[in-house]
């Protein structure tokens, strides 16, 4: 990626740079010809900024914003980046540059002062706090987890029939180390009063619009004085990129992005299930069909609905993709990534074959039950001609991903079981 | 928009320091690329609308971006939803205007009427 970065990186001489235009400019008309798929060097070039997603006037476009290395541009304002999957590849973390980055909001902070930062901690509580940075990583050791942050609405692109919304390929997710401190650690230190039900949490982006709707968000009070929600203000050993929420975020391990607030500024604990204009992203919005399945008949409307909550368990094929051509009669390793919402990655099998047989793949090195687990696969291909591969795992829990994929009206939560389709030859 | 990535490069992540240098006294600054995304000009009236009203709450690649193919139904749906949900500042016959340019121009122009495509009734 670094190479490829370079391309759009740097200070450039005016002749170099039009030379860069032009070659940027000839990506653009491949993707616009409409061929998302192609060898791998098409698609090193391109990076897949289709993948397979049509759009009504596309195709995206790679773009750079601060602290990043060219992203996929989903929107402008407010800012919503894609990672290209290729990143995915790279290793089971990763890297602060190539993270997605999603926002809602377009009054997005553009400058903090962190001497002039606080959060503060109010509702039911005995004692509110104004904290700064420096009482927050005062206030207890820090605690360390590597974590996925996926958004609800990875991969929407794919579901069918097509629903509006971000058209995100499968590259709004990440798997990082964050370090902060234990939410309950910050609620015991200010004493929370019997009676309380939800705990509220709100960043420094705001609406454009008074009437439109903040975004915050809640979890339960026994949720949030579990040990897993952190309030981190360091990613892989940095601070955290400012459009990932510098200088502290809210870190929900296995639950879905939306609840790990960015740019965190106030915590309020509240006796009642959150409400009103501002509670719009519970109430309304991330929200998925209230049954098993958390899903309808396509094109219904769920009858009841709940917040979107915890990752599924998922799996990916990072070393080949859609459309790659693969030599017949040479040892192949296939490696990927599998990870679920905390009950850890039991196991990851690979079809060869389009799902009629399965072998098993050797798991990567465990970097804790809410990350990325890598996993390999040696093989080799002996019959010439179109291979579908794909991917399975299931999780400690006994959870497998589906062979369809169901369907719900926003297009969240998608984890079917992948199918990569490459030529032998 | 090329250009624009390549200006882009030129911009980073600023941060100030205090004179004795500590890092505790810190603002970082950030500055985001351009917006260039437009709309498809069009005689239809929804055209003049959408570009008034869509961009007051985000740039207008959220049009360009959207699924092909949507319906006039889908789309007038979506509008609806800007108003509703996010308060977009829309009365009922400026969504109805709405979700026929949209349908016409980036969505499934055969579900549109051909009295509502009409640009001048």
């Amino acid at each position: 990626m670094g190479a490829r970065s370079d391309r759009v990186s740097g200070s450039v001489t005016p002749g170099a740079r039009a030379t860069r235009r032009r070659f940027l400019q000839g990506l653009g008309l491949l993707g616009a010809a409409g061929a998302p798929f192609g060898s791998f060097a098409a698609a090193l070039n391109t990076i897949d900024t289709g993948d397979g997603v049509t759009l009504a006037a596309g195709p995206r476009q790679l773009v750079r914003y601060p602290g990043k290395r060219p992203l996929i541009r989903v929107t402008t304002r407010p800012p919503h980046l894609e990672t290209p999957f290729g990143v995915f590849n790279e290793g089971p973390i990763t890297a602060n540059d190539a993270f997605f980055v999603r926002y809602h909001l377009a009054n997005i902070p553009l400058s903090i002062d962190t001497d002039t930062y606080r959060l503060a901690v109010k509702g039911l509580v005995k004692s509110p706090l104004s904290l700064s940075l420096q009482d927050l990583k005062a206030l207890a050791d820090p605690v360390e987890v590597v974590a996925v942050n996926q958004c609800s609405g990875n991969s929407r692109g794919f579901s069918s029939p097509r629903v509006f919304g971000a058209q995100l390929a499968n590259g709004a997710m990440g798997n990082a180390r964050w370090l902060g401190v234990p939410l309950h650690k910050v609620l015991e230190k200010a004493g929370v009063i019997p009676g309380a039900q939800q705990v509220t949490f709100n960043g420094l982006d705001t609406p454009v619009l008074p009437t439109t709707p903040d975004f915050r968000k809640a979890l339960e009070l026994e949720h949030a004085m579990s040990p897993e929600p952190l309030l981190a203000w360091s990613m892989n050993g940095e601070d955290i990129p400012h459009l990932n929420g510098y200088p502290l975020k809210l870190v929900v391990p296995g639950y879905f992005g939306t609840y790990w607030v960015k740019h965190i500024a106030e915590i309020e604990v509240i006796d009642h299930t959150f409400a009103g204009q501002d509670a719009f992203f519970m109430t309304t919005a991330y929200r998925l069909p209230d049954n098993a399945c958390n899903c309808v008949a396509p094109g219904t409307v769920p009858e009841k609905t709940r917040p979107i909550a915890t990752l599924p368990v998922r799996s990916f094929l990072t070393s080949v993709r859609n459309g790659d051509v693969l030599k017949a009669g040479v040892d192949t390793e296939l490696k990927g990534i599998a990870f679920d919402g905390g009950a850890g990655i039991k196991s990851v099998d690979v079809s060869l074959d389009g799902g009629r047989s399965w072998r098993a793949a050797t798991l990567g090195k465990n970097l804790g039950r809410f990350s990325f687990r890598e996993w390999r696969l040696p093989t080799r291909f002996e019959r010439r001609g179109t291979a579908v591969l794909q991917v399975r795992a299931s999780n400690q829990k006994g959870e497998v991903q589906p062979e369809r994929a169901d369907w719900n009206p926003a297009g969240y939560r998608r984890h079917v079981i992948e199918s990569t389709t490459v030529t032998i030859s | 928009m090329i250009q624009h990535i390549v200006r882009m490069s030129c911009v980073v992540v600023v941060s100030c320091y205090t004179l004795l240098g500590q890092v505790d006294a810190a603002t970082r600054t950030i500055e985001l690329p351009p917006e260039t995304a437009q709309l498809k000009p069009s005689p239809l009236a929804g055209y003049s609308i959408a570009r008034e009203k869509c961009g007051i709450c985000h740039s207008l690649d959220y049009v360009l971006y959207q699924p092909p193919q949507m319906s006039q139904a889908q789309w007038t749906a979506e509008v609806q939803k800007m108003q509703r949900n996010y308060g977009a500042p829309l009365d009922a016959e400026e969504i109805r205007l709405l979700g026929i340019y949209l349908a016409v121009v980036y969505g499934d122009a055969s579900s549109v009427s051909a009295s509502d495509r009409q640009v001048n009734p």
